[in-house]
């Protein structure tokens, strides 16, 4: 898979292209702003592009609005944010527009050298990544609504669906069986009134209605 | 022994710019005496108008002089004060520019009773001490002028040998007695010029709380601007390099497979010491000023610190404009401090947390259902005593409600600009 980054830090930027090299990207471009970026998604068309919240010259969201550009001018390029501390309104405005291809994480969970690379296939093959942090901060502003009728274990595995894991990721993670999670995400869906409509769309609604960014 | 140094013995220091000080005293006679002829004026036209009716007419007119050379007055008292006791009289505040404010306004009344009423006395008194100087001089001096006084007078009037002698050591007492009495009159005047002439002493107070304020907020301002500046430069050095570091730990861990059992071992370790640098290092930076509260505000930064506890905690932030940095500063700490308070000792299963504004004040609740009894007095500058002191730092008023089996409250109202 092809990727792009876009970092100010240089120290930080070398680390992620030897993490995305190591597990078979190709790294196309390496820019430090986002004017840059968009440059390069102009020029390449990467899988993914990996991008830095805080960039110059402003330092403050640059790479939210690059994100959102490119998730809406270039739909076959994914987006993950890479971010110093968790804001979830980026995220909710990252959701807002398209769940599938985007992903947003803390950036020293780079260091867990494996799982963000994993994460970085899942977003660049259209799935989604969640900081726990992120998901944990999401919860926080629910004050009252179906999400309050499910059960610690429930929610559990919501905020992994959340995550982007999928059934065997979420059983791996809560040390349960495949079904018992298939089982919790019926449970879920139930309470959560969602059309018996295919079980993908079901799936992403789920996580809509945790993020709060979606009505439906 | 020569007669000014045996008087500096006799009377010491007082003696040093005597000669000066008399001078201003002198200077005072005109100024004080300045409203003299438009008192006794006023009093003959009152005393015409208890005569003939007609003269009322003229009376206001004293009246009105009397106003008009108050400032000069005033203005001349300044600059006589100034030599006087060497620094500037402070102003009052001025009562404004149109007349009325100035007729109704306290200093103009305040300045004539100085220049009316005390004035005419200190000229008396100033007359009193020179009359004393002039005397001290003529008698202490006896000997020199004598001889040209007609023998006549010398010898019938003046007793010559033993009376010129008497007057001489009362002119010497005299010249003693001089010093002391105009350095009193000296402190009297500017003691009265002070009082009346100078800001009263609730403007005085008035100004100085205004001045101790303002130099509070810089205070305060500089603190948070400091703390902005170590975060700033905590995140783009340290963290990132730490970041950095893990990373590269990381990739040596996943990519180098044939090391021995040992060296895994390390790697392991130093990978995971990196990562818990990273955790510790942000939670520093956060307890100094989260990089968040400055770009989004109050409200994404209570989520953040909300996310991170282990209990449920509900955050409801309803701001329509951010309030200034330092406000803002001081409510994240506030929360954050309760919080931590809330997790370690409540014992409480859920918090709740407010933020709202009302006019010019910003009202912070945070409540738990914990077990109560919270002690303003414990922990020292870290506890709740030291909130409360952060929350006065900015003339905000904190209180704690906390009986025994709970729930606590906290309410914090900071002041805070429209």
């Amino acid at each position: 898979m092809r990727a792009v980054i876009a970092e100010d830090s240089l120290l930080l930027r070398i680390g992620v292209v030897k993490v995305l090299e190591a597990a078979g990207f190709e790294m196309c471009a390496q820019v430090a702003d986002a004017e840059g970026l968009l440059a390069a998604v102009e020029e390449h068309r990467p899988d993914i592009a990996v991008v830095d919240v805080r960039m110059p010259p402003g330092f403050t969201d640059e790479g939210v609005r690059a994100a959102l550009v490119i998730r809406r001018q270039y739909p076959r390029t994914a987006v993950l944010l890479l971010s110093q501390y968790v804001e979830e309104r980026y995220a909710a405005d990252l959701l807002a527009t398209n769940t599938s291809g985007v992903g947003y994480l803390l950036k020293q969970r780079v260091a867990d050298v494996e799982e963000f690379a994993e994460a970085v296939r899942r977003v660049a093959a259209g799935g989604t990544a969640l900081d726990p942090q992120v998901v944990a901060q999401l919860l926080v502003r629910r004050h009252s609504d179906p999400l309050d009728r499910l059960t610690p274990r429930e929610r559990e595995v919501l905020e992994l669906m959340a995550g982007g894991r999928s059934n065997s990721g979420i059983a791996a993670e809560l040390v349960v069986s495949e079904s018992a999670v298939a089982k919790h995400i019926n449970s879920i869906f139930t309470k959560l009134d969602l059309p018996r409509a295919d079980a993908d769309h079901r799936r992403v609604l789920a996580v809509l209605r945790f993020l709060g960014v979606a009505a439906a | 022994m020569q007669l000014t140094t045996w008087l500096r013995l006799v009377a010491g220091r007082p003696f040093r710019g005597a000669g000066h000080r008399t001078a201003l005293v002198a200077s005072g006679l005109p100024l004080h005496l300045a409203v003299v002829p438009l008192w006794l004026w006023l009093l003959g036209a009152t005393a015409a108008s208890a005569r003939t009716p007609a003269a009322v007419a003229v009376t206001p007119l004293p009246v009105l002089l009397t106003l008009l050379v108050t400032p000069l007055l005033t203005a001349g008292q300044r600059r006589r004060y100034r030599a006087l006791v060497g620094k500037d009289l402070p102003r009052p505040a001025v009562d404004g520019r149109s007349v009325v404010r100035r007729l109704t306004g306290r200093a103009l009344w305040r300045h004539l009773c100085y220049h009316a009423v005390l004035g005419p006395l200190f000229a008396v008194l100033d007359l009193v001490v020179l009359a004393v100087w002039a005397a001290a001089l003529v008698a202490a001096s006896t000997y020199v002028w004598i001889w040209a006084l007609p023998t006549q007078w010398r010898v019938t009037d003046l007793g010559y040998t033993t009376q010129a002698a008497y007057i001489t050591v009362g002119g010497l007492a005299l010249l003693v007695l001089g010093p002391r009495l105009t350095d009193a009159l000296v402190r009297l005047e500017a003691r009265a010029a002070e009082v009346l002439l100078g800001p009263s002493r609730t403007e005085k107070l008035a100004r100085r709380v205004a001045d101790l304020a303002e130099s509070r907020a810089g205070v305060v301002d500089a603190a948070d601007a400091e703390r902005r500046r170590i975060e700033r430069d905590l995140h783009d050095g340290a963290q990132q390099r730490l970041v950095a570091l893990a990373v590269n730990l990381g990739l040596a861990k996943a990519t180098l497979g044939d090391l021995p059992e040992e060296a895994r071992k390390v790697l392991d370790e130093a990978h995971r010491e990196a990562k818990e640098a990273i955790t510790e290092l942000n939670d520093l930076v956060r307890g100094l000023h989260p990089a968040v509260l400055e770009d989004r505000g109050l409200d994404a930064a209570l989520s953040g610190v909300a996310a991170r506890l282990p209990i449920p905690v509900r955050v409801a932030v309803d701001l329509p404009r951010r309030p200034s940095p330092t406000v803002e500063a001081v409510a994240y700490f506030v929360v954050s401090e309760a919080l931590t308070n809330v997790v370690k000792h409540a014992r409480a299963s859920r918090a709740d947390v407010t933020v709202e504004r009302f006019g010019e004040t910003l009202l912070v609740v945070v409540a738990d259902d914990g077990a109560g009894g919270a002690d303003l007095a414990a922990g020292g500058g870290t506890g709740l005593a030291g909130l409360a002191q952060r929350v006065a730092s900015v003339d905000g008023t904190f209180s704690c409600r906390s009986p025994a089996g709970g729930p606590t409250v906290v309410t914090v109202e900071l002041p805070c600009a429209p």
